[in-house]
């Protein structure tokens, strides 16, 4: 008999421990984040879809050197170079890439090209919203990454 | 006997059962909610009674071992973040340090109080993980928000070292990938300071609830003989009451100069193992508490300029240092011949990396010997002769996790 009014109330009490928990969880301000409504809070060292950076003059600062292409673990990075000319001048250095595509079906977004980029050319931004129903639009060229032309700080989204 | 396609399991056809009751085969999985991932459960029951469960695993096998050979030792770093997808950083740490030891690599104190730091903060996020599911499934919804809830504060703490939430990569061959950013002194201690206080707030909502003991004392016991026959470690095996660690009976990175019990207990049930895992969360927030105290100042990296890349203003100005670059980066590093296994405990138990090398720069091969992998063995032999909605208690009690599994 002891027992079962033990138990009773026992139970009975741990509910309503358990209880003023939620209410005072109630109370408490909410941390929900609402996205999509609102934009998320990235870190400052978020590794999102990368941004071809330029130079201070406005040249692209890839010199097409291969390191990222090397570097990545799952092979998605895809580079053509062509030489700069007296008359046309891409890039800072002697090369530029002609192509640069990265796959973004194959893209782990592990940082290894962001680590290996002698130049700073390439970064990870904040985007993250690269959703297709077309794995096609996902092979992302130079033109897609590239930062809007024109002098200024490294930006975070192309 | 209808065939299965399960090897060993057949399903007795309704007029064929003469004698006896009649038996059900019911497949559990592989997208049961309770399995966390993909796991199938052939299960034979006898009304409500399992008379025999099958655990059949393989769904999320990516050849992860083989892939292994192919890479060059650095790039294979961000393969294991893959393996146990929710403590990656405990797996980085076991492929790290077996790799530093074939090649003799010194790391500096504070890249190792670093790595201690963030691994147990991978426990708790791990932990924190399974309180939630685990409540979630035996029917405790608001357990899951807030557990969600903290965990978040702990990703956000590894995406801010990192870039990352879930696959860092943090650690790397030689020390960590990056310097530790600005300010995480603060946001972690902030996360720490009210982490205590949360655990508190768990075990007022399950501990002494009536339903929550009901559905897990005395369920799905097994013995510790039979635990170390199938190769079961971790929580699960301190559940049973052997106090077995490896940050204590094989210490390494540096766990030797931390202050920290290791929780045991006796029944080995389900309930025994929420509450070594409660405690486990508990001191490893004191370990991350002294982590972070006592910090060392230093380098982040190791100082072999033939495996760490060097410096980024150096390698900007100065040409050996670009030239080192370039050949870290295109090359990788030669290891030298050997095999080394090397011992670390994860969240769910014994992790092991068992990795050789031929003397060039990608892994002869790598072998994991993965906790869930283990602990899931213990699964016939659980749930065997317990009711069926006992299984869910029991599955959520193993805490695996199926990439770790299958790998």
């Amino acid at each position: 008999m002891a027992n079962a009014f033990q138990d009773v109330f026992g139970g009975a009490a741990a509910i309503a421990k358990g209880m003023s928990v939620t209410f005072k969880e109630m109370l408490s301000p909410t941390v929900t984040e609402n996205y999509p409504d609102e934009p998320p809070k990235l870190q400052e060292r978020y590794r999102g879809v990368h941004v071809l950076q330029r130079d201070a003059n406005g040249l692209e600062k890839c010199v097409a050197c291969f390191l990222c292409a090397a570097a990545c673990p799952s092979n998605c990075i895809y580079i053509e170079a062509a030489e700069n000319t007296a008359l046309v001048r891409i890039s800072g250095g002697e090369r530029y890439a002609k192509v640069y595509n990265i796959d973004y079906n194959r893209c782990i977004f592990c940082g290894y090209c962001v680590e290996a980029c002698p130049t700073d050319a390439i970064t990870h931004g904040h985007g993250f919203e690269v959703a297709s129903y077309n794995t096609c639009t996902l092979v992302k060229r130079k033109e897609d990454m590239l930062a809007p032309a024109g002098a200024g700080p490294p930006v975070m989204t192309a | 006997m209808g065939d299965t396609g399960v090897p060993g399991v057949t399903v007795l056809e309704d007029d064929q059962a003469q004698s006896g009751p009649r038996r059900m085969l019911l497949n559990m999985g592989p997208q049961h909610p309770s399995t966390h991932g993909v796991l199938r459960l052939a299960v034979e029951l006898d009304g409500e009674i399992i008379v025999k469960c099958q655990p059949d695993i393989g769904y999320l096998h990516t050849g992860i071992e083989k892939e292994f050979e192919v890479k060059t030792y650095q790039q294979a770093v961000t393969l294991t973040d893959r393996v146990d997808y929710l403590a990656p950083l405990s797996n980085n740490l076991g492929y790290c340090l077996a790799v530093e030891k074939l090649l003799g690599l010194e790391i500096p104190p504070q890249a190792q109080w670093m790595r201690v730091m963030l691994t147990e903060l991978t426990r708790l996020n791990s932990h924190l993980v399974w309180l939630g599911t685990h409540a979630l499934d035996i029917g405790a919804m608001s357990v899951f928000l807030y557990c969600f809830r903290e965990r978040e504060d702990i990703l956000r703490i590894f995406e801010m070292f990192s870039g990352q939430r879930m696959m860092t990569s943090y650690f790397r061959i030689g020390g960590l990938a990056l310097e530790p950013p600005r300010g995480w002194h603060r946001r972690v201690g902030t996360f720490i300071g009210g982490f205590p206080s949360k655990v508190e707030e768990y075990e007022d909502l399950l501990t002494n609830n009536r339903i929550w003991t009901g559905r897990t004392k005395g369920v799905s016991v097994l013995s510790l003989e039979d635990m170390l026959d199938l190769g079961v470690t971790g929580p699960m095996l301190r559940a049973a009451g052997l106090k077995t660690d490896a940050r204590k009976d094989e210490p390494y990175t540096g766990y030797e100069k931390f202050d920290f019990e290791v929780p045991t207990r006796t029944e080995s049930d389900v309930y025994a193992r929420y509450l070594v895992r409660v405690e486990e969360m508990r001191q490893s927030a004191r370990i991350v508490r002294q982590a972070m105290d006592g910090m060392p100042a230093g380098p982040w990296k190791a100082a072999d300029q033939h495996v760490v890349l060097p410096d980024r203003e150096k390698m900007k100005t100065q040409m050996e240092a670009l030239i080192y670059h370039f050949k870290i980066v295109t090359e990788g590093f030669r290891v030298p011949e050997g095999e080394v296994y090397q011992v670390v405990e994860s969240p769910r138990g014994e992790l092991g990396f068992y990795v050789v090398s031929d003397g060039t720069a990608k892994p002869y091969r790598v072998h994991m010997r993965t906790p869930s992998f283990g602990n899931l063995q213990a699964t016939s032999k659980m749930v065997e002769g317990t009711l069926i909605a006992d299984a869910i208690a029991s599955i959520g009690s193993m805490d695996f996790v199926l990439g770790d599994v299958d790998r």
